[in-house]
């Protein structure tokens, strides 16, 4: 393991770890304020690739792709919460769970009626071609470095929304005391619908950008949703800053321990079991962490409630 | 449990009336083997009022036991059955102690996430076959025997663990252990003030429970003479919770009801169109919307 490797893995590990915080956001948001608990949130990432990718392929730009892909996510968000998800709110977390589960299977399996279970290929712009030099014979592709930017733009954006405007106020106090925020005449089913609209958004906005680098394929939505989870969990459920750091930690363990674990067993064992046994360590590590976090503080790094 | 005796009743009359073919019998061996899951996910949800989305993981741990002994050529029942068992109730008690120190939204994905390490351990199991899976060399045998080869004999092995796991459950239930079990979902403040202290109980229900689903595995194992990762995939732990909602929290005869219901439906729509997910997805919804109190409650009111 060369420095060199390590510094690319490292970027790989952060890269992912904001289009994890790019889902996260939304679901621990809509978490916060509705104490409505979404497993459909990876299907809104799952959507926003597929939206991207064939949007890209109709209009033959990646750019009206994206910018097209952002409000059919958005839709496709309000639509599921018109339909299904408003009339959960005041149902117990077991129905929610259900529920949103049955999203997933019809969604999952329209995907896979519509564009086949073949993975979709969509092509990085050429303006975000090629690569550059970090180090002397080490190139890094210039996409992976747009999608760090454009992750952690967003999440600076966010930060601002959330802690500096009045809407954001709003949904702060929403998250803490949704009663009293009522009480005091805000209309809080439609803060509810923005909030849960945004972060469908913010999803879609992550599956695009994470379009071209991996496979659109109708299961992709699931590994993601389960990582977010873990993240707003190591977070704390409902705090915007918990779940910007812990999906950085996420990101960066699940890649870096991927492929340092075997190397690291390397030098204990022989190379053939080192190889088995750190493939299997190294994607057990994320949920070592989380559960070595939570015995140590069961409501996660930063509390919202109580 | 008027309705499950009816049920099992029918299931011990099945291969005689008709329902003898291999086809029909390798599914309701299915059926019977989910709802045994079942029985020992109610048990969690219905009884202590834990939500687990990792159940699948103990069904798949149990399962892989048998995988790991056949390819020792380890198959007698006697080893085979207190291994899958143990190991399922090892896993559940080490993931349960950290995951029972929280509880509601967080449990759930606690145990989601600990269904997903074990999902992921299985598939980086190169030995085992990885992803593609293990087909076993044989079946389970038991003094030397290879009974369960028989279809009957498996059949009937399946009802009578499952009616086992349904008495035993309901007796657990209604014990003193269970009773503390119940009040401690109810109102766990109470519990405590009586002098109980809730998480004790709450683990050792999830070892059993998780004991119950693995012994489940070992007869998926058999049923299927082979094993996949996707055992333990988080969309089977999905499909379980849904069975016993599907039948209703209200009694522990809806763990079956539930589960016959699911593997009924989704071998029924299974054959009207390949994209059945299309129309169980909306199903799952409606029933969550709208049958609260599950097949039990429709059975009361009827």
């Amino acid at each position: 393991m060369s420095l060199g490797l390590l510094l690319v893995q490292g970027l790989n590990g952060l890269q992912f770890g904001v289009l994890l915080f790019l889902v996260a956001a939304g679901l621990t948001l809509v978490f916060g304020v509705m104490d409505f608990i979404n497993l459909a949130h990876g299907v809104q990432y799952m959507l926003g690739a597929y939206l991207g990718a064939s949007l890209a392929a109709l209009t033959g730009s990646f750019w009206l792709g994206l910018v097209l892909a952002l409000p059919a996510a958005l839709l496709c968000g309000l639509l599921l919460e018109w339909l299904v998800f408003r009339h959960l709110y005041d149902r117990d977390h077991l129905s929610q769970v259900l529920a949103t589960f049955g999203v997933i299977l019809f969604l999952n399996q329209a995907v896979r009626a519509i564009w086949g279970s073949a993975p979709l290929q969509m092509p990085v712009p050429p303006l975000l071609e090629g690569g550059i030099t970090l180090l002397p014979g080490l190139q890094y592709p210039v996409y992976r470095i747009a999608i760090l930017a454009a992750g952690l733009a967003t999440a600076g954006l966010l930060w601002l929304l959330v802690e500096r405007t009045r809407v954001g106020a709003l949904v702060r106090a929403g998250a803490t005391h949704a009663p009293m925020v009522a009480a005091l005449g805000v209309d809080i089913r439609r803060l509810f619908m923005l909030v849960f609209g945004f972060g469908a958004m913010l999803a879609g906005f992550a599956g695009v950008m994470a379009a071209p680098i991996l496979s659109v394929d109708p299961g992709m939505g699931d590994t993601v949703l389960i990582l977010a989870f873990v993240v707003i969990v190591i977070g704390g459920i409902g705090s915007v800053r918990g779940a910007f750091i812990a999906a950085l930690l996420v990101g960066l363990i699940e890649t870096i321990g991927r492929s340092l674990m075997p190397d690291l067993l390397r030098l204990v064992m022989a190379a053939s079991p080192a190889r088995q046994a750190g493939a299997a360590i190294g994607s057990m590590l994320v949920y070592i962490a989380m559960a070595l976090i939570l015995a140590v503080r069961p409501r996660g790094l930063f509390p919202v409630r109580g | 449990m008027r309705a499950a005796l009816v049920v099992l009743a029918a299931l011990a009359a099945a291969p005689f009336i008709g329902f003898g073919e291999g086809y029909v019998l390798t599914l309701l061996a299915r059926a019977m083997i989910l709802a045994m899951a079942a029985v020992s996910l109610w048990l969690l949800v219905g009884g202590a009022g834990m939500v687990s989305l990792g159940h699948a993981a103990m069904l798949g741990i149990g399962a892989y036991a048998v995988v790991v002994l056949d390819d020792a050529r380890i198959t007698d029942a006697l080893v085979v059955v207190p291994v899958a068992m143990g190991a399922a109730a090892l896993f559940a008690l080490v993931t349960g102690a950290v995951a029972i120190r929280t509880s509601g939204v967080h449990f759930i994905m606690i145990t989601l996430a600990f269904g997903q390490m074990a999902f992921f351990t299985t598939a980086s199991l190169a030995a085992y076959g990885g992803d593609d899976g293990y087909t076993l060399y044989g079946r389970t045998t038991i003094g030397g025997q290879r009974w369960l080869e028989n279809r009957l004999v498996f059949h009937f092995l399946c009802l009578g663990l499952l009616a086992l796991a349904l008495a035993g459950g309901q007796m657990l239930l209604a014990s003193r252990f269970g009773r503390v079990l119940r009040a401690a979902r109810e109102n766990p403040l109470r519990v405590q003030a009586v002098g109980f202290s809730p998480y004790p109980y709450r683990l050792i229900a999830y070892g059993i429970a998780g004991a119950i689903a693995g012994l489940a595995g070992v007869l998926m194992a058999n049923a299927a003479e082979f094993v996949a990762p996707s055992y333990l995939a988080w969309q089977r732990s999905g499909d379980l919770l849904f069975m016993v909602i599907l039948g209703g929290l209200g009694s522990l005869q809806g763990a079956v009801l539930g589960a016959l219901a699911f593997v009924l439906l989704e071998e029924w729509l299974g054959h009207l169109t390949e994209h059945w997910r299309l129309i169980f997805g909306p199903l799952l919804v409606l029933s969550v919307l709208f049958l609260r109190g599950g097949l039990v409650g429709v059975l009361r009111r009827g």
